[in-house]
């Protein structure tokens, strides 16, 4: 019986698999490695594939992860409901563990390293988190719009948030977890409990800028590039070279592509480094400076449809936890998606956070391939269930 | 199991997806399509326009002897802004082997308005100027690893021979008015300060082009843009041709040297200058590189006025080497014939005496041959009494004179590229009359004039145009230093106001100066010299030995102006010179070597300049 049914599962992954999903990430992904090739790009040539340049690692990585996805597909996906707080539980003692034995690149406290391998366990943090939430939400008689049945999923959530902002001082990452509450409203939350939590938000932001709270109480929470950031975006603080320099540039670099861009490796703002950290959070500078409008539209339409289709899974689910579970992802990638481009476009303040599948870096393309995979095993087999 | 009451807030999320998608596409829209200024600001961030400086046109003498020409050198160039973040001054003072404190100091120079003027952190300035290019080849490669540290190279003057300094120049930093004058010049480029170098600035200069090159966001060069599309080569300068033959520039200078003068040769058929020399000199070398404002200093503090270039700045009477133009000037009114005898008494003759030892009644011939003092004084008497003596006919018969003597180019300026000339002088005659009264003077009264003493002076490029006149038997061309390109205007001619027919015995009477008269020991038969001496009385010293002359006689090529300051008679100094240089440039060869070095070691610098 049980095996019948796990054989029967496998067949089906295949057949119920989302193709279109895959491809969309494997376009996302083939074209941001393209670009981190582009951005990285320096004058002693090194091929794409050569792992002394970030193309290269990060092709190492894109093929790691469909390794992975490849795996996930065929682990049966009712081990997530079953172990989901465990996973929770290993990931928060990681998460504790992480500042203590953190290998700290540029003052993060955020890097574990294995070997030469270094992994952000923040980033895998948000997935973990989704299918913990997911898991408490599905219990049977669980209703959002009761306070008391709150209190838990805000924990949850609550808890990574506050050991990466406070501990790992990765205010980006932790800020990532806001997202949980667009899950909160798809699954029927008071509208009234939304206003608040805009009104919140709407108020640190007035605080900030206002000032009134002692520069004490922010410097805990922010580091003080942070907060520099948050000012220039905001107005309070004038500054281009600065703080503001990444966005000025950044800007220069899009603009200075035109309708259809300077072409591959054509990029003077990219190829001379002008804008920092270009090949992880400002990797859409050069989408915009090399591949002008078209190519920048490109990349937009694609995540949209993404999320989109993503959404889309959400609602055909069968079961609340798969549900919870998809629309995590959507909104996680939601998040990432507003936020990173916002930045790179100049609309929101410098806030460092990956532009999923696309921004070098192995910790974020594996997990959010991780989160995408485990979604698309759980899509997989809802026929399954409908059974 | 799930609450499909909230399936449409699945809707709403993806409406805000796409909501916010919108947001980007219209502010990528505008960025990438509507805002023009990113663009720019682009190309501002990653292009830095290097100036390629073209080298400059060389200098040839007529022979086509290479004079100048250009040596590479390097300056290291600092970018003062680009250097502030992070600079490994370190490494830095080790590449260019420097002491920390020889590196602040400098820092501190180049940033000091004051001692910089045309300092910006944004625009690179000069750190350390003119390496040579083994110097800078030690350094070169490190160079380019430090942010805001290019090496530019440029091309300083070399010269082939240590002559001819005051007719080729210097080149040296463009000061404001230069900068102001002409959009061509940026701060910290070279032109030509003097001689050729300034006259012919435009042309030696060139073109400068242009590269533009990529630099990253820490201001190091990374490469030519787009394969150097944009680029366009500099033009080099002009090459000129000199019309001086630097080997008789060269013995010249050598024979003058420990002297103060002048030496100026020209072919009188062309007006071409072969050669113009002044006394005290220096090396060309000594005002190029980073020694040029030490050396001009020394230059310009010297008693001695080396700077001058005496060849046209200098103004002496002409003495009696005026006297073949009062003939002319005599001959051409009919005051005189080449027959006309005048008395001579010798050393009691009046107003003028003789200093001169030969029979009387003179002619016109013999009184050039025995440079007569007496008998130029009738001449001159007889040409200016000829009208009658009334006041206003003997002030217009003078102003005719003068106008005679101008015409031989003196009093006045040549149109040409010799730089610097001073004028000489010849009073009007409302000037005497300011200083003397409308009728208070007479001939008696600038009698000195006769015998080209008093209140005319001359340079000594006149003197050789004067014996280029004669040489000629009436015109004269426009004195010059560079061949014409087909660019510039043809010579002109000028012609003096005497009748073609009179020279002939004035030349007769000049060649007898060196046969017979006061020119006779230095002369070389073979090569028909005339030329007349002169004594011009110096007030401050000891008198100018004068010369000038022409050879051969049949067909000049060469005419010659010498003057050797407090030497003496010219007979004695300047004569011998002048017969040397003739037969260098006629012969190129010297046949009288003791003479030579007799000439040579003697010296006639005072110690004590007034």
């Amino acid at each position: 019986m049980i095996s019948s049914s796990s054989v029967n599962s496998r067949n089906s992954v295949w057949k119920g698999l989302d193709w279109v999903t895959v491809l969309v990430y494997i376009v996302l992904a083939l074209f941001g490695w393209i670009n981190i090739y582009g951005a990285c790009f320096t004058y002693e040539q090194s091929s794409m594939f050569s792992f002394d340049n970030p193309a290269g690692k990060q092709f190492v990585w894109i093929m790691s992860a469909l390794v992975v996805g490849m795996i996930v597909l065929l682990i049966d996906e009712r081990i997530y409901d079953i172990f989901g707080y465990w996973l929770y539980a290993a990931i928060i003692v990681v998460l504790l563990v992480t500042p203590v034995i953190a290998t700290g690149t540029k003052g993060s406290l955020s890097w574990i390293a294995f070997g030469s391998v270094k992994l952000q366990p923040a980033e895998f943090a948000k997935f973990v988190t989704a299918i913990a939430v997911a898991k408490y939400m599905s219990r049977y008689g669980y209703s959002v719009r009761s306070w008391r049945d709150l209190v838990v999923p805000f924990c949850l959530i609550g808890l990574p948030m506050v050991i990466i902002m406070i501990l790992q001082k990765e205010t980006g990452s932790a800020l990532v977890f806001a997202a949980f509450i667009l899950v909160f409203y798809t699954q029927g939350m008071n509208r009234k409990v939304m206003r608040y939590g805009l009104l919140a938000i709407i108020a640190v932001v007035c605080i900030l800028k206002l000032q009134i709270i002692p520069d004490k109480w922010i410097d805990s929470v922010f580091q003080p590039h942070q907060r520099a950031r948050i000012e220039v975006a905001l107005g309070i603080r004038e500054d281009p070279m600065g703080y503001g320099y990444n966005v000025a540039q950044s800007l220069i670099a899009i603009g200075s592509g035109r309708f259809v861009g300077k072409g591959f490796h054509q990029g003077t703002q990219t190829q001379l480094e002008f804008v920092p950290e270009q090949h992880t959070d400002f990797i859409f500078c050069t989408v915009g400076e090399e591949w002008g409008f078209v190519g920048s539209f490109f990349v937009v339409a694609l995540y949209v449809f993404l999320i989109l289709r993503i959404i889309y899974i959400a609602q055909r689910q069968r079961d609340v936890f798969s549900q919870v579970y998809a629309y995590s992802v959507a909104c996680i990638l939601f998040f990432h998606f507003g936020i990173n481009i916002g930045m790179v476009l100049g609309l929101v303040p410098v806030i460092g956070i990956p532009l999923p599948f696309f921004s070098y870096g192995g910790s974020s393309f594996l997990s959010f391939s991780l989160m995408l995979f485990i979604l698309l095993r759980m899509d997989g087999a809802r026929i399954n269930k409908m059974r | 199991m799930i609450n499909q009451q909230y399936y449409k807030r699945g809707y709403i999320i993806g409406g805000a997806v796409v909501l916010i998608a919108l947001v980007f596409v219209c502010r990528l829209f505008y960025l990438q399509v509507i805002d023009s200024s990113t663009k720019d600001k682009a190309d501002g961030n990653a292009l830095v326009r290097q100036t390629i400086y073209p080298s400059r046109g060389l200098i040839y003498d007529r022979n086509d002897s290479l004079i100048v020409f250009n040596q590479p050198v390097y300056d290291v160039m600092v970018i003062v802004r680009e250097m502030r973040k992070g600079f490994d001054t370190l490494s830095f003072c080790n590449a260019m082997q420097l002491t920390r404190k020889d590196f602040e100091k400098r820092m501190q120079e180049v940033c000091d308005r004051g001692h910089n003027r045309g300092y910006s952190p944004y625009v690179p300035q000069v750190f350390w100027s003119m390496l040579s290019k083994e110097e800078v080849a030690a350094v070169q490669e490190q160079l380019y690893h430090f942010a805001g540290v290019s090496v530019r190279k440029r091309t300083l003057r070399d010269y082939v021979y240590p002559s001819a300094a005051h007719i080729v120049g210097s080149v040296g930093e463009v000061n404001r008015q230069d900068l102001e004058r002409d959009g061509y010049y940026t701060i910290g480029d070279y032109s030509g300060r003097d001689g050729i170098e300034r006259q012919y600035e435009e042309l030696l200069r060139g073109k400068k082009g242009v590269e533009v090159l990529m630099r990253d966001s820490k201001g190091r060069i990374q490469g030519s843009y787009h394969n150097g599309e944009r680029d366009y080569p500099p033009q080099s300068g002009t090459d000129l041709q000199l019309t001086i033959d630097i080997r008789l520039q060269q013995m010249a200078e050598d024979l003058l040297q420990g002297k103060m003068g002048s030496a100026v040769a020209i072919e009188p058929k062309t007006g071409e200058v072969l050669a113009m020399v002044s006394v005290p000199s220096w090396d060309p070398h000594s005002l190029v590189g980073r020694q040029r404002s030490k050396n001009y200093s020394a230059l310009l503090s010297d008693p001695h006025k080396p700077l001058m270039n005496r060849a046209v700045q200098a103004q002496y009477p002409p003495g009696s080497t005026f006297k073949p133009v009062q003939a002319l000037i005599g001959l051409q009114t009919g005051a005189i014939t080449p027959a006309t005898l005048f008395p001579c008494s010798g050393p009691l003759s009046t107003p003028i005496k003789c200093t001169h030892n030969h029979g009387s009644p003179v002619s016109l011939e013999a009184a050039i041959e025995q440079s007569c003092n007496p008998y130029f004084w009738w001449v001159y008497r007889t040409i200016l009494d000829q009208n009658g003596t009334k006041t206003a006919t003997f002030h217009r018969t003078y102003d005719r004179w003068r106008d005679y003597v101008v015409s031989f180019g003196f009093a006045g300026r040549f149109d040409s590229d010799i730089s610097n000339q001073a004028t000489g002088s010849i009073p009007r005659a409302k000037t005497f009359s300011r200083i003397y009264g409308e009728s208070g003077w007479r001939p008696m009264t600038i009698r000195s004039l006769s015998i080209g003493q008093g209140e005319i002076l001359v340079t000594p490029l006149q003197l050789a145009n004067e014996a280029a006149c004669i040489a000629n038997g009436g015109y004269y061309m426009t004195p010059h230093l560079v061949r014409p390109l087909p660019s510039m205007p043809a010579v002109s001619r000028h012609e003096t106001d005497i009748d073609k027919k009179h020279f002939e015995v004035v030349q007769r009477g000049m060649a007898r100066v060196m046969t017979n008269g006061t020119g006779r020991h230095y002369s070389i038969p073979e090569l028909q010299m005339c030329g007349k001496t002169g004594t011009a009385e110096n007030p401050h010293g000891k008198d100018h030995a004068i010369f000038i002359g022409f050879a051969p006689q049949d067909d000049p090529k060469i005419a010659v102006a010498v003057v050797v300051e407090n030497a003496g008679f010219g007979a004695t100094w300047a004569c011998p010179v002048a017969t040397m240089m003739m037969e260098k440039y006629l012969t190129d060869s010297v046949s009288r070597p003791d003479l030579y070095d007799r000439i040579r070691s003697a010296h006639f610098i005072q110690s004590d300049v007034q």
